[in-house]
């Protein structure tokens, strides 16, 4: 079976410091693959080079989605083309509401002439919001704009289900949630998995994959996946530390790009 | 082209008075700020040279013809008033008002809403017990020619205790290039009365504007208790220059509100300033402001605290696009045994061009020490990480800096208090930024 998604040696460099040092990643329909590694590994410059942040240079590699070219493309064709990151750190965006922000975003996939109905689109929020327990009234409250921490991650989950992407990354979507909030985003994202839907999930702790089980598990070091295994390979992270793989691999420094 | 008048003397002025059978007292007033006119300095705005402007410029009376009904109404007019207006709509056309509507319960009430030209000779005592008492004649020459020129004109009157729930809408409407336009706007709200004044200042002079210049200015005397709404929406043409000099007084525990749309097309040298003179009384001042093209564009806002245990509030953000320049002004001063007061004032411009310009000028005056005071001021162009956050849900580029342009502006355009007037707006924002 051809993979859903695919990263063949990419490099990429933030401010002229090359990060990532020839990633290869294979994702298959359905997949949940996580990311693990310690801080400074270039976890986050992985999650902001395959959406196409401006800041982050892709000097090398191919990223593919269903066969296609992603670094060709623009930051918002990548979306519609089914890639979605869920921030660690989401911007806000005063005077633009919630619900404007989403309805802009889910029309600019159906394309003109095939907007979604008002009402259509007000019922489909509300029952989302409802299964992530957020107040109705972020609806209308302006994108993120004085937002805790925990309600900017639940409203990237809303974003998520109502956007429906084929490939989800999830940057450090656990930080900062208390244990509660932490359930909700994970039956967020567990009620979305499918065969036809594939997740990256970028995580310091095993904390969060004890709620979203992954079926790969993957140690990023120096701007690379250096280890892979299945989910008992988290849970020895969580048990031992990384400093069993630093041994195994003769890796002294993990960290890469720091100055 | 029409000629330009420079020389607009105390014969002029005492003449055109009289052809329009203004009372003594005004004839009077007029020579004596025509005189003045001829020896006063333009303002100086803060970093805005207005000398080459063609101020001077004065055109001539040319009413409009009055009308009996609003289907009447030049189309154009008639196009920006809702289909059935509540409360009370009065239009000037050129130089005079030509039409005026108020609801015969809020006559029978003791309202009063007609042109300051009719209210010289029927409300005589109240009418020169305020006009250009607040926007004072000795000013600077502008101020002096507006008082020497007005014409047509707003006057309403709120009796005490009346709460007026429906606006009086003011339209403000020039397309004569030859006209003089100087409306005057005073509002006198009674004690704990309630009232919204919705203006709105535009002209039908695409392409020919070259020149005419809005005098205008606006007075509102908010008596103890009373609470002003003033909506004002100015989107004059291109090559037109729009000079208006806003001012309230509040009395103890009055509050004035300023919702302002600055969208002309052309020049403008605005001030809108609240002078917080009774205890307890409150001010609030919102005025969002586009320019485009290669305007020049002085707005300024300002809050004078007297009265004890006042408060205000300021904020103005502006977009500038393409040339445009703007010079933002917040001044807030606090006079001596002003104690308790707090004013809080906040700027914010928007670039959305390498040559757009735009500055602000946060200034604090205090002569007292206990007090709150406060300011913000921010200049910048449209934030790289937002436009990446919104593209990476699918949203177009181009689309996004939509969003987030009319998002900054959004704070101030949910307060217009009506909703056709608020449509009209962001119709006016969607033209003017593509």
């Amino acid at each position: 079976m051809s993979a859903l998604f695919e990263i063949r040696g990419l490099r990429a460099a933030v401010e002229g410091k090359e990060i990532l040092q020839g990633l290869n990643l294979r994702i298959g329909g359905g997949e949940v693959h996580a990311i693990m590694g310690p801080n400074g590994t270039g976890k986050s410059t992985l999650a902001s080079s395959i959406m196409g942040h401006p800041k982050y240079e892709v000097t090398a590699g191919e990223v593919e989605l269903d066969g296609r070219n992603v670094l060709e493309m623009e930051v918002d064709e990548r979306a519609r083309a089914g890639l979605f990151l869920a921030m660690q750190y989401p911007s806000e965006i005063p005077g633009v509401t919630n619900a404007d922000f989403l309805r802009s975003a889910i029309n600019a996939r159906r394309g003109e002439g095939n907007e979604i109905s008002l009402i259509r689109f007000i019922r489909q929020m509300e029952a989302k919001m409802k299964e992530l327990d957020m107040n109705p009234e972020f609806m209308h409250r302006y994108l993120n704009e004085g937002f805790s921490g925990g309600e900017k991650k639940r409203n990237e989950i809303l974003q998520m289900m109502m956007l429906e992407p084929k490939l989800v990354i999830l940057d450090e979507i656990d930080s900062g949630l208390d244990i509660d909030a932490l359930k909700i985003v994970a039956a967020g994202v567990n009620a979305m998995r499918s065969p036809e839907r594939s997740f990256l999930v970028i995580t310091h702790y095993q904390r969060l994959l004890n709620y979203v089980k992954p079926d790969y598990v993957h140690v990023m070091m120096q701007g690379r996946i250096v280890k892979s295994g299945g989910p008992e390979l988290a849970e020895r992270l969580e048990a031992e530390g990384y400093d069993w793989v630093k041994e195994e691999l003769g890796i002294v420094d993990e960290t890469v790009g720091q100055a | 082209m029409s000629t330009t008048t420079t020389s607009f003397g105390r014969e002029a002025a005492a003449a055109l008075a009289r052809s329009k059978n203004e009372p003594d007292w005004l004839v009077a007033v007029r020579e004596e700020a025509a005189e003045l006119a001829a020896r006063l300095e333009l303002p100086k705005p803060e970093k805005m040279p207005i000398q080459r402007w063609p101020l001077d410029r004065i055109g001539e009376y040319r009413p409009g013809a009055a009308v009996a009904d609003a289907g009447r109404l030049p189309a154009a007019i008639a196009g920006q008033l809702p289909e059935k207006p509540d409360g009370a709509v009065i239009v000037q056309h050129n130089s005079s008002v030509i039409y005026t509507q108020v609801p015969p319960e809020w006559t029978a009430q003791g309202v009063v809403v007609c042109s300051l030209e009719e209210a010289v000779r029927t409300q005589e005592e109240r009418v020169r017990a305020h006009l250009m008492t607040a926007y004072a004649r000795e000013e600077h020459r502008l101020a002096a020619l507006h008082a020497a020129l007005w014409n047509g004109g707003v006057y309403v009157y709120v009796p005490r205790n009346a709460e007026l729930t429906a606006p009086i809408q003011a339209l403000l409407y020039a397309d004569d290039p030859e006209a003089t336009f100087a409306p005057h706007v005073l509002v006198i709200a009674d004690a704990n009365s309630r009232v919204t004044v919705l203006e709105h200042a535009s002209s039908g002079l695409a392409g020919e504007g070259a020149g005419l210049v809005h005098n205008g200015a606006v007075e509102v005397f908010a008596k103890s208790g009373a609470h002003v709404r003033y909506a004002a929406v100015h989107h004059m043409d291109a090559g037109t220059v729009d000079v208006v000099y806003r001012r309230a007084v509040c009395d103890a525990d009055a509050r004035v509100e300023w919702i302002v749309g600055e969208l002309q097309g052309g020049n403008a040298l605005t001030d809108t300033k609240t002078i917080l003179k009774g205890g307890g009384s409150a001010s609030d001042t919102k005025v969002i402001a586009v320019g485009t093209g290669s305007q020049r564009e002085s707005l300024t806002t300002q809050a004078v605290h007297i009265g004890r245990a006042s408060e205000s509030t300021m904020v103005t953000r502006a977009v500038m696009t393409e040339e445009a320049t703007a010079i933002i002004n917040g001044v807030t001063k606090i006079e001596k045994g002003a104690t308790k007061a707090n004013g809080q004032q906040a700027e914010k411009v928007l670039m959305l061009s390498p040559k757009a310009r735009g500055d602000a000028n946060p200034i604090l005056l205090i002569d007292e020490d206990d007090v709150k005071a406060g300011h913000a001021a921010s200049v910048g162009q449209i934030n790289a990480e937002q436009v990446y956050y919104l593209m990476s849900r699918g949203i177009a580029r181009a689309e996004a800096e939509r969003l987030i342009v009319h998002g900054f502006l959004e704070p101030v355009v949910s307060e217009i208090p009506l909703e056709s007037l608020r449509e009209q707006l962001r119709r006016i924002l969607e033209r003017k930024l593509g």
